[in-house]
């Protein structure tokens, strides 16, 4: 008997038991579903985070002060630590202590809310150089303008406002050229930035910007900074860049033992190691979450599976007793399960890839977010591997009862 | 030489049921024998040891010149596919299987091409007078019917020997005369055919009856040609 025989033979037994087959592939469906639909998902969300990421630029370092933050409660010491001044700045800007650094710039994080008669809104305020802001974040005003350079040296009260923050406080009056009031001291609103949605790390619509050397004088009153920016010559020179930049830093503060240094230096690499270290190990945790539901899953073909042998016992024997042998009859079993396993798994596949692309869809119409979707290969050859390789090991247990079941007996059966 | 040689078979199930005590006999080509016996004889056991399903306890069983004890499991299935053809009183049909994928059931085990089967399966259907009812399905056929099918079944290897186990025992009696008729038209064309049966005038359509009774063989005897004609003319 051929293998295409044996397979016509058993497609014919999961097709006569239409309801109970697609009840019985449930699990595997879902099972799959998940597997394609978390690969699809992990993948997007490491594409989206990668390119924001990849917008800082391989040639960017950036320097915080305090301790590398190793959990969300640790954000605060960046906020609150005073380590990095002017005098830093003006330290990695010699040429003797940083040779690769072409150019630095700074920024300070101010906390507090906005007014504009009488409406309040709390936004990220940031206090930093244009550059800063053009440059690294790449945002630019769709009306009105930055600031310049003159009035960051002036300490202008002058600021540039997300969308959302001028619907907030303006409706839909005109923003530029009014009087805000930031924590209380009047800044003349100058720009408003292009509408630019949530991205992985700020919802630029939310920020107001102000020249750093009036944030620091008016605002936060400390002369020291929360973000040092360093661009280098070439992306292959940053390892170097860092040691020097850690060298300076650490003979400026005083510091000998790395353990105890009161900054930390951030690169794109960096973040991208973590990142990927991070979804990676969530895409673990998924996967055994996802293996013991196929594992469930399996147990439940093979319960229906053993189900169907006794139910089918005459038919088993009537097989056997026109000629068919044992292996027959364990092959026709097995291809059995192995058919609806499979099914299952094509199931999974087109409903994960279905359920990935509607993702997507609402993401990128609703949520704004850049997240093209690409349909997971590998991960749906994979689930086709995976769901029959589940009707392989669970449904070798019936398929060999119903190989053993002996004809005189099986004809007897009631 | 006889097709089926039978040599003191005994067998004993596992509980210690002695089925059969020693039974002897012969069967040559074309013979249409009738193994006889109330329930509990062995009649079944017997059949079940001719027809590959089981083994002997003791004794020796040729079939074609071989010993059951020589060929293996495989081997036994392959015989049962090629050489025997089985009617059973159940009927036996696959559910929702059209007559014709039932009648090809045996096809599918014998090593014969694809392309060949329809072919086969349709003339054994055509030989039990069933072409009208080629793709119904058993549960849309009379029980006559389904067990002419079963007999198409049964035929369409070309086997050496028909096993039929009470084949009239679920059927009406002129169902039961149909099928007869069909055993007897077989025999005529040559097929040698073992019934088992516990009516007697079944068994008299045959042209020999071994009675069975506790395990043994009682009676072994010829059926007088003139009492069959009287019977049941043959048409």
């Amino acid at each position: 008997m051929s293998v295409k025989q044996t397979f016509k033979t058993s497609l014919i037994g999961v097709k006569t038991n239409k309801s109970r087959s697609a009840l019985t592939i449930l699990g595997i469906v879902i099972g799959i579903t998940s597997i394609i639909l978390m690969m699809s998902i992990g993948q997007g969300a490491e594409n989206l985070i990668l390119d924001e990421v990849a917008g800082f630029g391989a040639e960017t370092i950036v320097v915080r002060p305090g301790q590398e933050p190793t959990g969300p409660t640790d954000i605060g010491e960046t906020l609150f630590s005073d380590s990095l001044k002017e005098r830093d700045i003006e330290m990695l800007k010699r040429k003797e202590n940083v040779p690769d650094l072409i150019d630095v710039t700074s920024a300070v994080i101010v906390t507090g809310s906005v007014s504009f008669e009488g409406e309040t809104y709390r936004p990220t305020i940031f206090g930093g150089s244009v550059r800063f802001f053009a440059e690294v974040l790449n945002l630019e005003p769709g009306e009105g303008r930055f600031y310049t350079e003159n009035e960051i040296r002036t300490r202008a009260n002058v600021a540039v406002i997300g969308t959302k923050v001028r619907e907030e406080l303006f409706g839909n009056d005109e923003a530029v050229g009014k009087l805000i009031k930031i924590k209380d001291k009047k800044f003349r609103v100058v720009g408003v930035f292009a509408k630019k949605g949530q991205t992985a790390f700020y919802n630029f619509d939310e920020l107001v910007i102000v020249p750093q050397t009036t944030a620091q004088v008016y605002l936060t009153g400390t002369n020291h900074y929360h973000e040092v920016l360093i661009k280098v010559s070439d992306p292959s020179v940053v390892k170097r860049a860092v040691h020097d930049i850690e060298a300076t830093l650490r003979e400026s503060h005083g510091i000998t033992d790395p353990e105890k240094d009161d900054f930390f230096v951030v690169t794109q690499e960096g973040v991208v190691q973590q990142i990927s270290t991070i979804i990676g190990a969530l895409t673990i945790f998924l996967s055994s979450i996802v293996a013991i539901a196929l594992v469930v899953a399996g147990v439940g073909v093979m319960n229906i599976m053993l189900v169907s042998v006794t139910e089918r016992t005459r038919e088993i024997g009537l097989r056997k007793a026109v000629g068919a042998t044992n292996k027959n009859i364990l092959a026709q079993f097995l291809f059995e399960a192995m058919i609806l396993t499979g099914t299952g798994g094509i199931i999974g596949i087109i409903l994960g890839g279905l359920l990935s692309f509607i993702f997507s869809i609402i993401l990128t119409q609703y949520a704004g977010l850049s997240w093209p979707f690409s349909f997971p290969i590998g991960a749906a050859v994979l689930g086709l591997f995976v769901s029959t390789l589940v009707g392989l090991i669970f449904g070798i247990y019936p398929a060999r009862k119903a190989a053993k079941k002996s004809p005189i007996e099986a004809l007897r059966y009631e | 030489m006889a097709l089926i040689e039978v040599r003191d078979i005994e067998k004993t199930y596992p509980d210690g049921t002695r089925a059969l005590r020693g039974v002897s006999f012969d069967i040559k080509a074309g013979e249409f024998v009738a193994i006889m016996g109330p329930s509990g004889s062995g009649k079944s056991t017997l059949l079940h040891i001719l027809g590959f399903l089981d083994r002997p306890t003791k004794g020796d069983y040729r079939f074609s010149d071989k010993t059951i004890s020589e060929h293996s499991e495989d081997e036994l299935a392959h015989v049962r596919n090629k050489k025997m053809g089985f009617v059973f009183q159940m009927f036996n049909l696959l559910t929702r299987t059209s007559a014709l994928e039932n009648v090809k059931l045996p096809l599918l085990y014998s090593g014969v091409k694809e392309s060949l089967w329809e072919k086969s399966a349709k003339e054994a259907i055509n030989s039990v007078g069933l072409s009208h009812r080629t793709y119904f399905e058993p549960n849309k056929l009379s029980g006559g019917e389904r067990q002419r099918v079963a007999i198409a079944r049964a035929l369409v290897n070309h086997p050496q020997v028909i096993f039929a186990d009470e084949p009239t025992g679920n059927l009406d009696s002129k169902s039961g005369e149909v099928i007869m008729d069909i055993l007897h038209k077989l025999h005529r064309q040559g097929h040698t055919i073992l019934m088992i049966t516990h009516e007697t005038y079944t068994a008299e359509h045959a042209n020999r009856i071994i009675n069975l009774y506790d395990g043994a063989i009682i009676n072994d005897h010829k059926v007088t040609s003139q009492h069959k004609a009287h019977k049941h003319p043959i048409k």
